[in-house]
């Protein structure tokens, strides 16, 4: 019998379709993986069985009755534990919300209830989305399943390791400086992250509101389209929502399977390679190009001089945001509350004693600069000098994209690095995000996905990046790129990871 | 070199409302030194002709119509608090609040 | 805890008789929206405590603001009848502080770029005079929960004192309305205060865009009240009276401050900018906490809204709906009743506008409603110490007993009788005057014989009026009148009266 868990969403769906299989058989093979793969990944904070299985057997059900269904229904999905879930413990990877249960679900948590994808579970992020290898979290590292030494990137470490350890086909990730794209690179697997405003914010804890998107985390190409037409589309509750309807994806995704990219150009950004970029990451992304050539693509370089201050300005924009979006975690309404050890116990002082002890390092260290940042006669210097940049960033791609209508780049410079490697080192750590911040910054979407193994055997990632507004894009060159790699590879990069102890299929 | 005292952090950490340990202080003291390089850094190109961008994707007039929801239920909502009462969220009283 | 000092306090006509008072005044008016300002949540008064509430307006992770529009479109209103100026372009910014009832810990507001600015009100003081009030800006923001402490015993747990908070007016929609340094008041700046903030609230009601009600803090004050030595001399440093929320208070609390202010710096003392509370009950303000952070709110702009670029169509839409104003009402209806301006104000003080309004409509000329209200009725009013409008009588009869008399069925003297006989409850005035048979004579009969009577009885008046000299037919009349206990018009008895002698 097929192994269910190796499937793509994409299969998963039209074996569920044709009543090959049923809901609660596929959502069982992936708990069954979990609960075998867990104890070395640890890409789960919470997993919800009993509420899974119930999803699954009602879509049978219906589907039984003759109901038309979604096409992702009875898919099982995986959610970054950041997207608030009624009745599901929600914590964003914090301390300070250890054992918070939200009254209400995320736009996008109603839109997989309402098509019947049964939710396996919250998946381990760093704290409050702050960081690039998931070491951040409050509850412990989730480990690369290509190298359990290895870090699987952040902060969707949970939701990338999870698919790339076959523990779920679909996940749910945020981004607001790379967080799904940069996990996508290091664990081998595609990560999406659509246009600014693409996908409802409502219900995601905000990290940084001008910054975070979220967006599909899954194996292939096409099982992002799916996930991201499903998720996509205007909301009300999200004024900075988009009113575009989110289709074309699949079609796109199913126009580039073809191979064929005659007509279209690809722009390679000038200052995001050479310098600090692994020699195996470049080897690859040359090769990468060559593939696209040869499907018919016109490849061009450009320029985007100001991508350079993407960083700085990231380093303001970030901060001080989080640093306002965070104050509502002071024990009085929800989550935890501590009490100061010693002296009055007023609402100030257990407030400052509750952030104190329940948020992470890097989370104070974050707020602390953003609280800087706009704090009395910085503003303009600051929060607006960077604003500035980001019109700056806007012009640079503008500019690109009138010479290319898509845009690509390694998606890190580097590999998968070993746990507790940057762990001091926070601007090392940062640096991982040099080519995933600028999209952020411009609200431009971003894809990655695998563009082979490096010299140390460990997955690269590819990014392409499109105007605003036309993610179809991504999901045609992307597609393309994926079909005519993994002819080459005869088969997915995935298939190349070493067997996780316990789960042996 | 810290361009930053650890008493402007320790002034920061009260307007963020954090208590830090002494440790915690130290170690802060010398990293706002990053936002200081950034804003250098950004000051290279931030001129003033340059228009801010405060949203990715310029949307303006995004009202919503003036009609009711349905409110979360209280119960529900009390039961996460760390305290409640009568209805209410207990909290600590406010200093100097009479 | 508060202490109690003894306050050093100058005689309030000494103090503005040797400083010159600066005022500026914020009003918070509470916008009568079904919903809140960023989210669904119904906003009413009196409800259940935290029963108004959804994840955004209890500032729950992940949860979103969404602007209410017809929040925006009363904030245009109010901006427009204040004569502001309304932004091409406005956002919302996020104005950070820690307060257990601000659920966010940040307020969305306006700070920069507030929706109207530049703007005047004409505020009528009770004789008469106009004052103009220029307004700076007027802005949206939200309103916070109430906090409740937790006084005594059970207060405490784990020995410290607690508060109880209810979040269902968090996100309430406000609308800020602050003045420029209102000068040239001199020693009737509380009066202005007050003027200003009552101007206010009837504006308020009049563009229906709150009920406006004082004593449900619909409407707030704080006060900014400064002294210098001259109206020459720079602005002193102010203080500031939170939350004063009775017309009378806003006059008390700035007086008082007047007072305390001028006795400081008499004794050589300066003036703190600080918070100050207003004590109803005692008259005083006292000191507010000092905050370590107040001041640095870390405001930037609102990530989670986009600007608000109000269309200019849409605005002169909401301009040409504006319904008229008290003050431009009362222009309007004094030039059409044709009343003097120092009878105007005492119709305005007395409350009688829309009672003569009302009488007008019903049939009344305007002079007779002035009349009746004014007089008998104002008279009535004061004896029983109760408003005009609360007395048991209303426009309509009015105008009816009006009409009574201008079609000569009574005369003035019987009108009186039939107000009296409404007032007690005798029903419209068509009723009283059957019932009390109050009717006047008419029938030239019985008036004939009574003259015929009052003639003989007086025959050297007779003969005079029969000589030519008609000064004293008011002495036969007089007899008519009485002889038919006044039920007689004093016109046709006249006309009788020379008809007789002359046949």
């Amino acid at each position: 019998m097929t192994d269910l868990t190796r499937l793509t969403a994409a299969e998963l769906a039209d074996r569920l379709t044709s009543r090959e299989v049923t809901s609660v058989e596929v959502t069982q093979a992936h708990l069954d993986r979990i609960a075998a793969v867990e104890p070395a990944v640890h890409a789960f904070l919470h997993v919800a069985h009993e509420e899974a299985l119930a999803t699954a057997a009602d879509v049978d059900e219906r589907r039984a009755a003759g109901e038309d269904l979604h096409a992702l229904a009875g898919v099982p999905i995986a959610v970054k534990d950041v997207v608030v879930t009624r009745g599901l413990p929600t914590t964003a990877g914090s301390r300070i919300l250890e054992g918070w249960v939200p009254p209400y679900d995320a736009t996008l948590v109603e839109r997989l209830k309402a098509a019947g994808l049964p939710i396996l579970g919250k998946t381990n992020m760093d704290e409050f989305a702050m960081g690039s290898s998931t070491e951040h979290s409050g509850y412990g590292t989730t480990h690369n399943p290509w190298d359990l030494e290895r870090i699987p990137g952040g902060s969707g470490g949970g939701s990338a390791a999870a698919v790339a350890a076959y523990e779920a086909p679909l996940a749910i990730g945020t981004d607001t400086g790379g967080s799904i794209r940069q996990p996508a690179a290091v664990t081998g697997t595609v990560g999406v992250k659509p246009t600014y405003g693409s996908v409802s914010r409502y219900g995601l804890v905000a990290l940084a509101s001008s910054l975070d998107q979220a967006g599909p985390c899954t194996r292939t190409v096409l099982d992002s389209a799916l996930l991201h037409e499903l998720i996509g589309g205007h909301d009300p509750r999200d004024s900075t929502s988009l009113p575009d309807p989110a289709t074309g994806y699949v079609a796109a995704a199913r126009e580039g399977a073809s191979g064929d990219l005659r007509g279209v150009r690809v722009g390679v950004i000038r200052e995001l390679q050479g310098e600090g970029y692994q020699p195996g990451v470049l080897a690859r992304f040359e090769e990468s190009l060559d593939a696209l050539r040869g499907a018919g693509a016109e490849v061009v370089e450009v320029s985007c001089p100001h991508f350079t201050y993407a960083l700085a300005a990231y380093y303001l924009i970030l901060p001080a945001e989080a640093s306002s979006n965070l104050a509502k975690f002071d024990g009085m309404r929800f989550g935890l509350r501590v009490e100061p050890s010693e002296g009055p116990v007023t609402a100030e002082r257990v407030m400052a004693a509750t952030r104190g002890q329940g948020f992470g390092d890097e989370v104070k260290r974050r707020i602390i600069l953003g609280t800087y940042a706009l704090s009395a006669g910085y503003y303009d210097a600051y929060y607006g000098s960077a604003q500035k940049v980001r019109t700056l960033i806007q012009r640079d791609f503008a500019a690109a994209f009138e010479a290319a209508d898509v845009l690509v780049s390694p998606t890190a410079p580097t590999t998968a690095f070993k746990l507790g490697e940057k762990l001091d080192d926070p601007l090392a750590m940062y640096l991982n995000d040099v080519a995933t911040i600028p999209a952020n910054l411009a609200g431009v979407p971003g894809m990655s996905l695998p563009s082979g193994l490096s010299d140390d055997g460990l997955p690269v990632g590819f990014q392409i990046l499109a105007p605003a507004r036309e993610d179809a894009r991504l999901y045609r060159v992307g597609a393309a790129l994926e079909a005519l790699l993994e002819t080459s590879w005869e088969g997915p990069l995935l298939g190349r990871a070493p067997e996780l102890a316990g789960g042996a299929a | 070199m810290s361009t930053l005292s650890r008493d402007e952090v320790a002034r920061v950490a009260v307007l963020a409302r954090i208590d830090l340990t002494p440790a915690e202080l130290d170690r802060l003291a010398g990293e706002l030194d990053v936002i200081v390089e950034s804003v250098a850094r950004v000051s290279e190109v931030a001129t003033p002709d340059v228009p801010a961008t405060s949203h990715p994707l310029p949307l303006s007039n995004v009202f919503r119509a003036d009609e009711p929801v349905a409110p979360l239920d209280r119960d529900e909502v009390l039961a996460q608090a760390p305290a409640a009462r009568e209805g209410k969220f207990l909290v600590p009283q406010i200093l100097g609040e009479e | 805890m508060s202490t109690t000092t003894h306050v050093d306090l100058v005689d309030y006509d000494d103090a503005v008789a040797r400083f010159d008072p600066v005022i500026g005044i914020e009003v918070h008016v509470e916008l009568g929206t079904r919903t809140k300002m960023f989210d669904g949540a119904e906003q009413s008064f009196g409800e259940e405590p935290n029963t108004q509430i959804t994840p955004t307006s209890l500032g729950l992770p992940g949860a979103l603001p969404a602007v209410n529009g017809t929040a925006v479109e009363y904030a245009i209103r109010i901006g427009l009848a204040l004569n502001c100026s309304i932004a091409q372009s406005c956002r919302f910014a996020r104005k950070n502080y820690f307060y257990p009832d601000v659920p966010k810990n940040f307020q969305t507001s306006q700070y920069d770029e507030p929706i109207a600015f530049e703007g005047f009100v004409d505020v009528e003081l009770e004789d008469g005079t106009v004052f103009r009030v220029e307004v700076e800006r007027a802005h949206m923001e939200e309103d916070a929960g109430k906090n409740t402490h937790v006084g005594g015993a059970t207060g405490r747990i784990h020995g410290a004192e607690y508060s109880m908070v209810d979040y269902n007016r968090a996100g309430v929609p406000l609308v800020e309305i602050v003045t420029k340094p209102i000068t040239g008041a001199g020693e009737r700046a509380p009066e202005v205060a007050r003027a200003y903030v009552q101007t206010l609230r009837d504006m308020f009601r009049a563009l229906g865009v709150s009920e406006a009600r004082m004593e449900r803090g619909n409407v707030r004050a704080d006060v900014n009240v400064s002294l210098r030595a001259t109206p020459e001399s720079p602005l002193g440093t102010r203080t500031e009276t939170k939350n004063v929320n009775s017309f009378r208070s806003v006059e008390r609390s700035v007086r008082y401050e007047i007072s305390r202010q001028a006795a400081i710096l008499d004794a050589g003392g300066s003036i703190v900018q600080e918070t100050r509370h207003w004590h109803e009950d005692t008259g005083i303000t006292t000191a507010g906490r000092v905050k370590s952070d107040a001041e640095d709110y870390r405001y930037f702009p609102e990530p989670d809204l986009v600007p608000i670029v109000p269309d200019r169509a849409w605005i002169e839409e909401i301009r040409a709906a504006l319904p008229e104003l008290p003050a431009a009402r009362r222009r309007r209806l004094q030039g059409d009743w044709g009343y003097a301006d120092a009878e105007m104000r005492d119709v305005v003080n007395a409350g009688a506008v829309e009672l003569i309004e009302a009488t007008v409509a019903a049939g009344a000329s305007p002079a007779a409603a002035r009349k009746w209200w004014m007089g008998e009725l104002a008279r009535t009013a004061k004896q029983q110490e109760v408003e005009l409008a609360d007395l048991p009588i209303t426009p309509a009869q009015i105008g009816a007993l009006q009409q009574l008399v201008d079609a000569g069925r009574i005369n003035d003297k019987l009108a009186r009788q039939v107000l009296e006989g409404v007032l007690a409850g005798e029903g419209d005035p068509e009723q009283v005057v059957v019932a009390r048979g109050l009717g006047v004579v008419s029938d030239d009969g019985p008036l004939l014989e009574a003259i015929d009577a009052a003639l003989a009885a007086q025959p050297d008046i007779a003969e005079k009026i029969r000589g030519g000299n008609l000064g004293p037919v008011g002495a036969i009349i007089g007899a008519v009148m009485k002889a038919t206990r006044g039920q007689a018009d004093a016109g046709r008895v006249r006309e009788l009266v020379l008809e007789r002698v002359r046949a």
